[in-house]
This record gives structure tokens, sequence and C-alpha cells, in this order.
């Protein structure tokens, strides 16, 4: 039984240390919440069993989803009505088969073999944000001049919407995703905003289509009738957040990380080969998206990790808690970046797993090599204590994190 | 021993091709294709591929094609 939720970190290494508690006592533990009891997945097989499982819906209209459960009170009308203009596109939360649809659509855009042709620009995107930096001097902010912006400039130049426009939509995924404390009506009122943005885009290249993600769904799927405007837009929105904030903390973390492990980074400077393991260690290692979108409800009474869990039973699966399951992993807790295990759940599992997932390796492992490679004295400045994670966010990572040179 | 990847299954999440970029690869819908001949030395990659698969889209077979000496092989 967990004594509330969500469960905070502490340290900026490790998952909150309760987890490991909740684990050993049980594959799945019950969590009373403000507005209601759920299950909390704690190991390996029965996370990547519950992600997988066609009778388990993760639609948030789907009785006793447990998003519901974090607050006391039931949403708004004006909430209700803000969620229901936001639901279109956003296959995220949607079950097989209106997901399938959706997803099948953008699959091509993020092929491996999509991605393997992509990796020049990303490299290119990547020195150029570097040359930027050494030229500006010899300390910056790493997650201003670099984390965030190899990924927003990536997401940016796929999707078809002008860079320019980064800070603007930066400053308003940070309203959406950032502290836990924000007012929800704030979080609204971003989301709303880019969602307005979005809609003049999509708009504009119905008129106007370029050679990009937008301009190729608006001639070959809007134009077809196979898809909406409004789902259009929203598939547009779900991809420009899900490809900023999460690469984008992994690179700063990863960074830190890395810079803590200086034997562990010569090796890889060494021999580069190694490289590919090593994100794959990072991403199961920090685990920055936990349970956040493994928001679950079970659609039938079924037994999981011999657990009777009832239709209509809401469910988290603890990500950060999967990954350092000793039952998957050997010395969890270690990082070893010689490790290249590729069953962690970082990306998630089932038909939901990250669509993204080999655009953020490549983001991660050409921002990491290129970094460090053409700034060998990189340094942080200051201690793991006195840097800002985001112990508040729903999301892990740095708000900021000082580098020189 | 055959390898059967499930393209009404499969998500594009590219993991097998990651494993075993010699045996599978994705098309242009971003699905897989098994591209490579399958051998015995490859038996470790692929029930690791299969078990890493997100949606279970791939499958092991023993070789059901007929052994050497059947009748059907021996007239090929």
């Amino acid at each position: 039984m967990a004594q509330g939720f969500p469960l905070p970190r502490n340290c900026p290494f490790a998952p909150p240390p309760e987890y490991e508690r909740l684990r050993e006592e049980a594959p799945l533990v019950g969590a009373e919440l403000p507005g209601g009891r759920v299950w909390l997945v704690t190991r390996h097989a029965e996370a990547q069993q519950v992600l997988s499982d066609p009778r388990i819906s993760t639609d948030p209209a789907t009785p006793g989803h447990p998003m519901s459960a974090l607050s006391a009170k039931p949403p708004s009308a004006e909430e209700r009505e803000a969620g229901a203009r936001f639901r279109a596109g956003q296959f995220i939360d949607m079950d097989p088969p209106e997901h399938d649809v959706h997803r099948r659509m953008l699959i091509p855009e993020f092929s491996v073999r999509r991605v393997r042709e992509m990796r020049p620009d990303i490299q290119h995107v990547t020195d150029r944000l570097i040359d930027d930096m050494l030229e500006q001097g010899s300390s910056a902010d790493l997650v201003e001049a670099f984390g965030l912006a190899v990924p927003s400039m990536v997401i940016c130049r796929l999707l078809g919407v002008p860079y320019s426009e980064h800070d603007f939509f930066q400053s308003r995924t940070r309203r959406m995703v950032g502290a836990a404390g924000r007012s929800q009506r704030d979080a609204m009122a971003a989301a709303m905003e880019i969602w307005d943005y979005l809609d003049g885009l999509v708009t504009e290249a119905g008129r106007n289509p370029g050679d990009d993600l937008i301009g190729r769904l608006v001639t070959t799927r809007q134009a077809t009738g196979e898809l909406s405007h409004d789902a259009l837009v929203g598939m547009t929105f779900l991809l420009l957040l899900a490809g900023h904030e999460t690469t984008a903390n992994m690179i700063s973390l990863g960074v830190l990380t890395l810079l803590r492990h200086p034997a562990r980074l010569a090796e890889l400077r060494a021999a580069p080969d190694g490289w590919a393991p090593a994100v794959e260690e990072l991403l199961r290692y920090h685990s920055i998206v936990d349970w956040v979108a493994f928001d679950r409800v079970a659609t039938e009474d079924m037994e999981i990790g011999g657990q009777n869990v009832r239709r209509g039973e809401g469910i988290f699966v603890l990500g950060a808690s999967a990954n350092r399951d000793p039952r998957a992993f050997e010395r969890p807790d270690e990082l070893d970046l010689r490790r290249g295990a590729r069953n962690h759940v970082a990306f998630g599992y089932g038909v939901h797993q990250c669509l993204g997932q080999n655009l953020a390796r490549a983001e991660l492992e050409i921002a990491y090599r290129t970094l460090f490679e053409r700034i060998p004295g990189l340094r942080v400045v200051g201690d793991d204590d006195e840097l800002p994670f985001k112990y508040d966010g729903v999301i892990f990572g740095l708000h900021a994190l000082p580098v020189a040179w | 021993m055959r390898i059967i990847a499930d393209r009404l299954r499969c998500v594009g999440a590219g993991q097998c091709s990651l494993v075993l970029p010699e045996i599978f690869d994705s098309d242009d819908e971003g699905l897989v294709v098994v591209i490579g001949e399958v051998t015995e030395a490859d038996a470790d990659g692929l029930r690791h591929a299969v078990r890493i698969c997100p949606v279970g889209a791939l499958s092991l077979r023993p070789d059901s094609s007929p052994a050497p000496g059947t009748p059907q092989a021996a007239g090929r």
C-alpha cells in the first residue's frame, strides 16, 4: 500500500525511494488518491503485461481512468469542454482500432529508415548550436542553449513549424508540463494558445503545403477525408509537445550524468560505437517519464501478477520502478553504460510505445557525442545539490544546467 | 527456423531492426519487413527481437520447408 501519490524523487539519479519497498511488497500495490483508489504496477513483467493487454484502456473517457483520481474535485465544465476540444487527434489517449488509424499515418515519418535519413540534419543542427555556444563565450545554461534547442529545432523542421516561433512554444510548453503546483487553468490557457497557433498553421498548409510532415498529411490524408482538420491539429500538437520536453530533459540530465562518470565518458570518447548502448542505459537509468504516460484502466475483471483487478479500476504503471526491477536487470541501480539492455520501458510498451523513440535515440546519441567531442573541457558549475532539478514536474529533468569550458 | 512478422500488429517501433538490421527493415509505410536470410546463427538475436517487440508482432517457427532428402526437396 502506498501512502499518497505521486511519490517524490529525492535524488536526481534514482526513482522515488519508496519504489523499492513497494516493488518488494507486490507487483501491484494499492494507492489511495484524493479522488479514489488506484493500482500501482511496480515490477517489469507486470508493467509490460499491463501496457500490452488489449483489455486495458488508456482512454481518459473510460470509467475509472486513474487521472481523474489525482484530484478530489471532479473536472469543471470548462475543463471538460477544453478536454473534449483537445481530444481530436490525441492518439496517445485512444485505444485500438481508433489509435492505430492515427498512428499508422505517422509511422513512416518516424521509422528507423527515415530517422537514418534525418541524421545529417540533426548533426547540422547540433553543430550550429555548439558553434553558437562557443562563439558566445565560455559558459552557458546547457538546458536553454542546447538541451531544449536541439529537439525543438529538429521537431520544428520535421513538422514544418517555423523555428522562429520556438520561444512561443517553449514558454507555453513549460506552463503546461512545468511545476505541478501551477494552476490547471494556466496550463489549459497555454495549451489553448499552442492549439490556436497550430490551427492557423494547418489552415495555411492547406493553401500552400510544404515538404514537411504537416504538408504531407494535409495533401495525403486531409484532402482524402481520412483526417479532419482538428485531428491534424491535435496530432501536430501531440508531436510537438512529445518531441520537445522529454528529449530536452534527457539531453541535459544525460550530460550531467556522463560528467559525473569521467572514466566512462573517456571510454565513450575513445570508442564512439559505445554511444548507442550508453543512450539505452541512460534512458533506463533516468526513466524521466515515470507514470504520467502510463495511465490505464481495466475494462474487464482480470488477474495481474496474482492480484484481482476489477473492471473500472485505474492503474498507473511505475516505469521508473519497472526499469530498476532486479528481476529484469542485474544490479539495476548501477549505471552500466555497456549494458545495452533494450527491454527497458523508458519508451513504454505495447501499441503506445513511443512513436518517436528512434528519433529520440538519434538526437541523444548525436547530441552527447558531438558536445563532448567539440567541447572536451565541458564542466558543470556547481554541485548536484545546488542544481535546479524538476522535483516538482511530472517529467523529471533540469530547469537549468550551468556549464563552463 | 523461420521468422514471421505480422504487419497488421506492427506499430513501427523498429526495435527488431535495431537488434538485427541485416534481417529486419522498415518499408515505405514504416512497418517491418524481413529482408535477410535467417540462419541458426541468428537464433539468439531473433529470440531477443521477438521478446522486445512491444506488440508481439514477431514469432519464430520451426522450419516447415521440407528437409533435405524428402521427395519435394530432392526434386529441386
